[in-house]
This record gives C-alpha cells, structure tokens and sequence, in this order.
C-alpha cells in the first residue's frame, strides 16, 4: 500500500522548501507545505479505506536499515487500527493548523522557514507513528524533538526563546535517556526491536508480581514518555516552550508531539499490563501531573500558559487513563484532545493576532470584535469541560469511569480536576471576551484562512467524541474496560458544569471577587501563582550542584589541574632537558669527535658486557 | 698461517696503533689539513684489517669492501679538500677552533 509515501510527502515539501523556499514566493511556499500535508492526508484516508476495516495490522517492509553482527533492524513500517487513529490526527490536525498558519505568520519574516521545519515536523511525527520496531519509533522520536527545538526558538533573537529551546531539548534529553535505556534492555532481553515480536515474547510471559525485567522496561520508557509528554517531574519545558508561534504550540505542543508519550505507553500496553507497578506508576504520575498542572493554570495570566498548564493536565488524564488499564479511552482522549486543544491555541492565536498581546489582564470585551473566535473557542471550553454530548465529555468521562473501577479516589482526584479544568478555561474565556475592554482601542477579526480551520475544530471538537474510537481499539488491547454507569459520570459532569459556573461569578457576574478570594488565600494563591516554585526547585536542587561541580570538579581540577597540568608539565620537562642537552652542541668539532669516540667505545663496551657479536 | 708466515695479530694490532693514531690526531690537532690526513689514516687501519681478515678466512667480501672504503675515501678527499680550500678564502686560517659559526 505504500505506506511510506505518507510521510515521503511532508519530507518532499520540506526539501523543497528548505532549498528553494528563500527565493520562492509566498505563494509557493504556501503550495508546497499545505499540498504536502494534503497529500499525506489523502494518502492516508485512501491506505486506511484500502485496509479498512485494518482487522490487522498491515505491516511492510523496506530494507534492511542496520546489520551488525546478528543485529539486524529493518526499515519497516505498520498501519494497525492504533496508528491509523493517529494518522488521522497528525495530518487532518496538522492540515487544518497549516492552513491556519498561512494567515498567522503572513507578516513574520523566515516565512519559508517556519513551513519547512513545521513540514519536517510533519515527517518525522508521522515515522514515529508508523514506526514498527523500536528504533523507528526512537528516530521519529529524536526528529519530532528536534522540530519542537528548532520551532520553539523560531524567533531566535529572542534570547527568552532560544533559552526556551533549549530547556525543551535539554529536559527531554533526560527522559530520552531513560527511553534509550529502555530499548536496550528490551534488545538485551529480547533480541529484537520489533514490535510484533517483541509484544509476543512479552505476552507469553506471566505477568510480574514484584519488580523485574518488564517493571524496569516499563518504567524506563515511562521516564522516556513523561519527558516527551511533559509529565511530572520533567513537564517544566512545555509552559516555556510557548515561546513559540502559536501554530507551533497547537500542532506540536498540545494535538500531535506531546501526545506521542501516549501513543508509546498504548503501543507497549502488553509490557505494561504484564507489570502492574509499572502500569500504577503510570496512573498515578498521570493523575499527579493532571491535578497540579490544573492547580497552576487557575492563576496563570498568559493565555497560552493557561492552555499549555492545561495541555499537561489533559496529558496527565491520558496517563491515568493507560496506567488504569483504559488504553483504549486514553487514545480516545488523545483523539478528542487533540481538536479541542488544538483549537484552544489556535483561538489563543486568533486573540494574540487580533490584539499583539497575551495578558489576559489587558484584553476583555473581545466578543463584539471577534465573533468567530469567540464561538469557536467556546465550543473547545464547553468540549474540555465535558458538557455532555460534546468531544470532551465522552473520552473524559470514560477515563474517569475507567479510574473509578480501579481504584475510587483516583476517580475524586480526576473529577476535582475535571472541576478546575472547566474553571480555569472558562475564566480564560471570560476573561478575553467578557467585561469592558482593559487597555486596547483596536482590534480585528482574523481572515477566512484562519477562521476557517477554527470553525472546522469548532465542529470536530463537538462531534468528534461520536466517533467511536475507543470501541473500535478495543480489540488491540486485551484489557476489559469497565461496564457503564450513570453516577460516576453524573458526578463528573456535575463538576465541570460547576466549575463554569464559579467562572462565571467569579469573572462576570461578580468582578473583583476573583481578587478578594485570592488575597484571601495570600500564601497559597502566591505558592500557586508561581507555579510551585518548581522551576526554582530544580535550579537550585539539580542545576545549581550540577554547574558547581562541572566549575570545581571538572572544570578547574579535571580539566586544568590534570589534564592541563600533565600537558603542559610534560612540555617543561622537555624544555628543561633540551636546555641541558643543548650545551653539547658546541659547534666544536673536535669535541664532537671526542663524543662519538666515547659513544663507539660506550657501545663497544655494552656489546661486550653483552656477551660478544654473537 | 699468513703470508710470509707474519700472523693474523700483527696486523691487527698495526691497525689498531694506527687507528689509535689517526683518532688521536683528529682529537688533539687544529690544522684542518692535519685533522684530514688523520681521517685517511683511519680508513687505511680499518681497510688493513678488512684486507687481513679476508686474506686469513680466505673470503673475498674483506677485498670487496676494502675497494668500497678507498673510493669513498677518494670522494671524500675531493669533497673535503674543496670545502678547506672554501674555508681558507673566507678566515684566511685553518684552524678547526675558529670554524663554529653554527654552533647557535
């Protein structure tokens, strides 16, 4: 079926682009990029309605891409009903968001640029996805990091962004480590990287009881998926990586990359259902990073830091929703998640295009001159908060319901979240485009080629929870999910209608409340406000000894006393021999002569002390 | 067993006395041209004991590298004679201790 065609397209585009780009027009710099998603995407629905109903995985391989003694991994790609949902993510998703981008970065210089790299980006999320052994996935993996750090730091004058890049990169190497060591213990264990065979041999064996090859395996590749997915404790890149052009922050920051962590922990789901300690590890940094990232983005003023604190939160459902067993509804999440945040930013976007400014504090009464944005960014509220019959509502309560079967109080936790989500977006809403305008005189709707793509996410992220996508992965994931009910999911959606409401009387009905509450709160409020003073944590835990002791240790005693000392102490030596030395040049050639006499007879008298000629 | 019935030790000791002789001189005197005479004596003590030993083993290779010393020998006389003559045009002297300009 050609499955390689469909990431070969965005690769295609980003060839041209990347060479020819800087000379080209506008126009063919548009042609290009979007033709290339395009085309990736009717590839896709054209593989996936070839191999429809994909009762199977459809796998292909290409060559032999390393062969090192009896190490042998191929160029191998797969389609199963898990990558397809993923497939049509990344490129319906990342088509509407390129198409979108046109409009957005219309006035940014590096035009051609910024649609290259997004059509790498585009490339190397789609391997990932098709990927079908381990190190495909791990190319994939490293390309879309790549991406985020060249995309993050687009604007690289910005000394803010290009710091942002870096913790980006820097961070996820952290969690790559992990992840690499994970493949190694797999390669060790199992002598193969491919998927098929490798989830074989796993599901032949029992399932651990207590710590053992699969537990280390699982919660390697976990350390791999919370840097990736921004999970507790490496999530601290993604608030910064908002550094970035908001297409950017929709496409890789909350639909497509971040949510790859998701997709490896559904796609290792036989390793991790034969290690439960690893799986409850899984569900409960998910359940962990949900909550607190909800707590933070109560109080974030910056409407994309509000969406990312959010983005993680919503990841967090994702892992809770694997590590109880829920692989399927994590998937489902990651497929709703994946319009209505998508949308969120974009409608950030569409504000920030409007305004030149991302402070809530200094927007408000937009709804008059943005109506597009406004209705289309309530509907991602209403779907994040699962108001019934919308995307978030069916993937959310299934996540919740999947948590209440496995243990209640990760259900509470859930459901408190669920209550700050629909809070902290609401008050985001409220905040932009109720009340009376604070501080700006002019603003504009956006043009058609980006209020299009969000009336199109408008629609997906009401409707797109019919479809089924949890049933019809059910069965890749032998896992029962746990039979319906009603007041788990009343409960829930209860608390998401009354996080709307304390929204609406804190920012609307009563203004000035909101304030009152929180210098109520003083402490607490200001712990929050800064984000758990995490990231200051981390400088003074982790950065602070770590660049002590590369200054002290490795820098002026490694470095300098060793490695210097014994290259230039070598050096003194020969010089002070050679001072020494030099005094036998004399330029007098008799006592030349009476040094090569004493060396023949020197040597005469070391033969014979030798024991003669012979 | 030699010719003449002169034994195998006489002429090796000659040669070391003249060897000895030709060192010595070269060690001790400052005329170049002593210096050189003594360099040729030298080669004719080694080339003496080469003839001797050849004679003596009944090898011919002794003969051989004999031939091999005298012409190099010849070059070198016309080499170093050359390079004398160059040195007495310049100082005016041959005296070995004032020729070290390359000494730094």
């Amino acid at each position: 079926m050609q499955l390689w065609l469909i990431p070969a397209f965005p690769l295609l585009g980003f060839l041209l682009n990347g060479i020819f780009g800087r000379r080209a027009s506008k126009a063919f710099v548009n042609a290009v990029a979007v033709g290339a998603v395009l085309a990736s995407f009717m590839w896709t629905l054209k593989t996936l309605g070839a191999l429809w109903p994909l009762d199977e995985a459809h796998l292909e391989r290409y060559f032999t891409w390393i062969q090192a003694g009896d190490v042998r991994i191929g160029f191998d790609l797969a389609v199963d009903r898990l990558s397809a949902v993923m497939l049509l993510v990344v490129t319906g998703v990342g088509l509407l968001i390129h198409i979108y981008s046109i409009g957005y970065m219309a006035h940014e210089g590096g035009y051609y640029r910024f649609f290259a790299y997004l059509n790498l980006f585009m490339f190397f999320m789609l391997t990932l996805v098709l990927a079908a052994n381990f190190l495909l996935l791990f190319v994939g993996w490293e390309g879309v990091g790549l991406c985020s750090y060249l995309l993050i730091g687009f604007w690289f004058l910005k000394s803010s962004a290009t710091n942002a890049a870096n913790k980006a990169f820097i961070v996820n190497r952290v969690g790559d480590f992990g992840f690499s060591l994970g493949i190694y213990l797999i390669y060790t264990h199992f002598r193969s990287l491919d998927f098929g065979e490798v989830f074989d041999a796993v599901s032949r064996l029992p399932v651990e009881a207590g710590v053992g090859t699969l537990t280390a395996i699982g919660l390697l590749l976990l350390v791999g998926a919370t840097g990736k997915s921004a999970q507790i404790p490496l999530y601290v890149w993604l608030p910064d990586a908002m550094e970035g052009p908001t297409p950017v922050s929709a496409l890789i920051h909350a639909a497509t990359m971040v949510t790859a962590g998701v997709y490896m922990v559904a796609r290792c789901s036989v390793v991790y259902l034969h290690a439960p300690l690893a799986m409850e590890a899984v569900a409960l940094i998910g359940l962990a990073t949900a909550f607190f990232a909800a707590t933070i983005g109560l109080t974030q003023f910056d409407i994309k830091k509000v969406f990312a604190y959010s983005t993680i939160s919503q990841l967090g459902y994702m892992f809770l929703g694997a590590g109880v067993g829920a692989f399927g509804a994590a998937i489902y999440h990651l497929w709703t998640h994946a319009f209505f945040k998508a949308l969120l930013f974009l409608g950030a976007g569409s504000v920030i295009h409007a305004l030149g400014e991302q402070d809530l504090r200094r927007m408000g009464g937009l709804r008059a001159k943005t109506p597009i944005t406004f209705w289309t960014l309530l509907a991602a509220a209403l779907s994040i908060s699962g108001v019934p019959l919308t995307a978030g509502f069916f993937s959310k309560d299934e996540i919740l319901l999947a948590a209440y079967h496995h243990a209640p109080w990760m259900y509470w936790a859930g459901t408190l979240t669920a209550g700050l989500t629909a809070f902290y977006v609401f008050r985001a809403i409220f905040l932009a485009f109720f009340g009376a305008p604070r501080g700006w005189s002019y603003a504009h709707e956006s043009p058609p080629v980006m209020t299009v793509p969000l009336v199109l996410l408008a629609l997906l992220s009401l409707a797109g929870g019919f479809a089924p996508v949890s049933r019809w992965l059910a069965p890749m994931f032998p896992a029962g999910e746990g039979r319906h009910e009603t007041l788990p999911v009343a409960i829930s959606v209860a608390a998401g209608l009354a996080g709307i409401v304390v929204a609406l009387l804190f920012y609307v009905a009563r203004p000035g409340l909101a304030d009152r509450v929180a210098a109520r709160l003083g402490a607490l409020y200001r712990l929050v406000y800064n984000k758990y003073f995490v990231d200051e944590i981390y400088q003074a835990a982790i950065l602070r000894p770590v660049i002590t002791g590369s200054e002290n240790m490795l820098w002026r005693t490694v470095d300098v006393a060793w490695i210097d000392g014994a290259v230039n102490g070598i050096a003194t030596r020969a010089r002070a021999a050679g001072d020494v030395l030099r005094r036998i040049q004399s330029g007098d050639l008799r006592s030349y002569a009476a040094w090569v006499l004493l060396g023949s007879l020197a040597l005469l008298l070391a033969i014979g002390l030798a024991g003669g000629g012979r | 067993m030699t010719a003449a019935g002169v034994p195998l030790s006489w002429y090796l000791i000659l040669a070391a006395l003249l060897f000895t002789l030709g060192a010595a001189g070269f060690l001790l005197r400052r005329n170049i041209i002593t210096m050189f005479m003594c360099v040729e004596l030298m080669l004719n003590a080694v080339n003496l004991t080469f003839v001797a030993l050849a004679y003596h083993l009944r090898q011919v290779d002794g003969l051989v590298l004999a031939f091999f010393v005298m012409v190099v020998a010849a070059a070198e006389a016309a080499v170093g004679l050359a390079i004398i003559l160059t040195v007495f045009r310049n100082r005016a002297s041959v005296e070995i201790d004032e020729v070290q300009a390359l000494r730094d």
